[in-house]
C-alpha cells in the first residue's frame, strides 16, 4: 500500500516534457510544406535532428575532422578521442557490460547481417532451425534467408494474433532442440506491439538458444538494459533515435563476439599483416573494418546525450500520452479499422480506412503537410499474415503534439471528403 | 485544395469507387499481372484479341484510387484498338502523367482526367501501372510488370 502510494507520488512529481520548448530545438520542425506547418508523423521511418546533433557533426568537421586510430597527429587523436567517447555513450545508453562490447556499423540491418554472417552461418547445418517471427522487419528475415540458404538450415515463424500479439505459445513450441538461433524485434515497426522479449530470451536460453534482438524501433521509445534482458546481441539504429543516418549499433556479449570470425576485411581490423596471413585486431575493432563512420558516431553520441537529457522515460510516457490519444480520437472515425491493438504498443498507430486506400490518404494528408508511411513498412510476410496490402501508420517522436494529432485527424476527415 | 482536387478528380473517384470493365476475362488470350510493391497495389490485365483487334479487355486487383480509376479509364479507351494504336495511346498517356509534353493531353478524352498526376510525381508510377501491365499482356502473354 506504501509502495502504491510511493508509485502515485512519484507519477505526480515527474516532470513531464516541455513540448513547445523541445520543437525549438529542432530545425527542421519551422518549415512549411506546401505552405501548411509540418506535422511529421513518420518518426518510425527515422527522426528529426536535434541542433545538438546538427551543430555537433558541423563541429566536428569543421575542427576536428581526421581519420582515427592512425594518426599520431592532434586531430587524429581528437577524433579517435570523440569516436571511443560515441562507443562508452553507447554502452551506457544500452547497459552494456563493456564498451568493447559496441561494435558500430551503418544501421540495425548492417547489425543483423553480421550476426547471421559470423555468428548464425558457422553454427547452422542442414537440420538445423533458426527462429525468427512474423512481424519482423524485411532487415530482419532477409539475411536468414541468405543463411538458411547457404546452410541448408531451415527458417522457423512464430506467427500473430489478429490483435498483433506474438502468438507466445506458438513460440515455446517452435523453439525444439533443432533450433540453433532465435532472431526476434523488440517492438514492431508495422504495428508498434512491444514483444515480450525478456521473456522470450529466458524461454530461448532454457533451451541454451542465444537470441538476437532487433532494437531499431524500440530504442527511441523503450528504455533498453541489455544485461537485464540477456540478450546475446540487440541491434538499432542511429537515425531512428535522432541521431544521423548511416550509423548503427550491434551490441554483442563479449564471449560472443571474441569467437566469431571477422565480418569484413580491411584496414582497422587487423593488428599484423604479411601476405602470408593476418592477426586480426581485438574486439570491437576486429568488425570495423575501414574508416568508420566517425561524424556518424560523434552525431549518435550527441542524439543519446540529448535524449539522456531529456529522460527517456519522460518521452516515453509523452508517446504513450500521444498514442493514447491518437487510438482514441483516429479509431473514433468512420470506416477507420485500427491495425495492431496489442496491449503493449509504443508510438506507433496504423489504420486502414473503408473505401480509401492508404496510399491516397497519404497524398491527401500530405497536401495537410502531415508525414505519414503507407505502404507494407518493409513488413510484407506481416502484412500478408494479416490479409492487407497496405496500411496507413503514423508514428510519434518526442516533439509531437495532441494538436498535430488533430492535424491528422482532420486530414483523414478531409480524405474522406475528397474521396468518398 | 484546388491542387488535391486537380488530382482527385470526380471523374477519378467515380472510377475508384465503380471501375468498369472490373472483371476477369474467362476467354481472354492475354493476360498480365503488374505489381507495385511499394504500395502494395497489384493487378492484373485481361485482353481477348482478336483480327489484331482488342476485343475485350478487363481487369482485377486491389489498389490506391489513382491506379484503379487509371486501369478502369484505360479499360474503357482502349476497347476496339489495334495493338499499335494501343501502343501509340500508352506513349500518349504516358507523356501526359509524367509531364514531358505538356501539349499532349489534347484528345486524350476522359484520360485527360489523370492529367494532374504530374504535380504528383510520387504517384506517376500509381497512375502507369495497368498502362505498363496491358503493354506486357500485349507484347509477352502471362508476364509480370512491376513499376518499381
Amino acid at each position: 500500500m506504501k509502495r502504491g502510494n510511493e508509485i502515485l507520488a512519484l507519477e505526480a512529481i515527474r516532470p513531464s516534457l516541455d513540448v513547445e520548448r523541445l520543437r525549438e530545438d529542432f530545425p527542421i520542425l519551422r518549415r512549411k510544406v506546401g505552405g501548411k506547418s509540418l506535422v511529421y508523423l513518420d518518426n518510425a521511418a527515422t527522426t528529426q535532428k536535434p541542433r545538438a546533433v546538427i551543430e555537433t557533426i558541423r563541429r566536428y568537421y569543421a575542427t576536428s575532422n581526421a581519420n582515427v586510430h592512425r594518426g599520431v597527429h592532434t586531430l587524429s587523436d581528437r577524433a579517435t578521442r570523440g569516436y571511443e567517447e560515441a562507443r562508452v555513450r553507447v554502452a551506457r545508453f544500452l547497459n552494456a557490460r563493456e564498451d568493447r562490447e559496441i561494435v558500430f556499423v551503418r544501421g540495425a540491418t548492417e547489425a543483423i547481417n553480421l550476426v547471421a554472417q559470423s555468428f548464425g552461418r558457422p553454427r547452422l547445418r542442414r537440420g538445423d532451425e533458426m527462429l525468427i517471427t512474423v512481424m519482423e522487419h524485411h532487415s530482419n528475415i532477409v539475411p536468414w534467408q541468405m543463411v538458411c540458404a547457404a546452410t541448408g538450415a531451415a527458417l522457423k515463424v512464430v506467427p500473430v494474433h489478429g490483435d498483433g500479439e506474438l502468438d507466445i505459445v506458438a513460440y515455446g513450441e517452435r523453439l525444439s532442440h533443432r533450433t540453433r538461433l532465435v532472431a526476434v524485434t523488440h517492438v514492431s515497426n508495422a504495428l508498434g506491439t512491444v514483444n515480450p522479449i525478456r521473456e522470450m530470451i529466458g524461454m530461448a536460453h532454457g533451451r541454451n538458444i542465444p537470441v538476437l534482438v532487433d532494437g531499431a524501433q524500440a530504442a527511441p521509445h523503450v528504455k533498453v538494459d541489455v544485461r537485464e534482458l540477456g540478450c546475446d546481441f540487440y541491434a538499432f539504429s542511429g537515425h531512428k533515435v535522432y541521431g544521423p543516418t548511416g550509423i548503427g549499433v550491434l551490441y554483442g556479449k563479449r564471449e560472443h563476439l571474441e569467437a566469431m570470425p571477422p565480418y569484413q576485411g580491411g584496414g582497422d581490423m587487423i593488428l599484423r599483416v604479411t601476405i602470408e596471413r593476418t592477426t586480426y585486431n581485438e574486439i570491437p575493432y576486429k568488425f570495423e573494418a575501414g574508416t568508420p563512420n566517425i561524424a556518424g558516431a560523434i552525431g549518435l553520441c550527441a542524439a543519446l546525450g540529448y535524449l539522456d537529457g531529456i529522460g527517456r522515460e519522460a518521452v516515453a510516457a509523452h508517446e504513450r500520452e500521444l498514442l493514447d490519444y491518437a487510438t482514441e480520437t483516429v479509431g473514433k472515425i468512420p470506416g477507420v479499422r485500427l491495425v495492431g491493438t496489442a496491449r503493449e504498443k509504443a508510438g506507433i498507430l496504423s489504420f486502414v480506412m473503408e473505401g480509401v486506400h492508404p496510399h491516397d490518404l497519404g497524398t491527401v494528408l500530405d497536401h495537410e503537410g502531415v508525414a505519414i508511411r503507407t505502404g507494407h513498412h518493409c513488413a510484407m510476410p506481416l502484412m500478408d499474415a494479416l490479409g492487407l496490402p497496405a496500411t496507413a501508420r503514423a508514428s510519434f517522436g518526442m516533439y509531437n503534439t495532441r494538436a498535430e494529432v488533430d492535424a491528422l485527424v482532420e486530414g483523414i476527415w478531409k480524405a474522406r471528403e475528397v474521396l468518398l | 485544395m484546388s491542387d488535391l482536387r486537380s488530382l482527385y478528380q470526380e471523374i477519378i473517384v467515380d472510377h475508384n469507387k465503380h471501375p468498369r470493365n472490373f472483371h476477369r476475362l474467362p476467354d481472354a488470350n492475354r493476360a498480365a499481372e503488374g505489381d507495385n510493391p511499394l504500395c502494395g497495389d497489384r493487378l492484373t490485365v485481361y485482353v481477348k484479341m482478336a483480327d489484331g483487334v482488342i476485343r475485350e479487355i478487363g481487369f482485377v486487383g486491389t489498389g490506391c484510387a489513382i491506379s484503379k480509376a487509371s486501369a478502369s479509364l484505360m479499360t474503357e479507351s482502349m476497347a476496339g484498338k489495334t495493338e499499335q494504336e494501343a501502343d501509340a495511346l500508352f506513349e500518349r498517356f504516358h507523356a501526359m502523367v509524367v509531364g514531358s509534353d505538356r501539349q499532349i493531353r489534347s484528345g486524350l478524352g476522359k484520360l485527360e482526367a489523370l492529367a494532374g498526376v504530374r504535380e504528383f510525381p510520387v504517384r506517376v508510377k500509381c497512375a502507369t501501372l495497368a498502362w505498363h501491365t496491358l503493354r506486357t499482356a500485349l507484347k509477352t502473354p502471362g508476364g509480370t510488370v512491376s513499376t518499381e
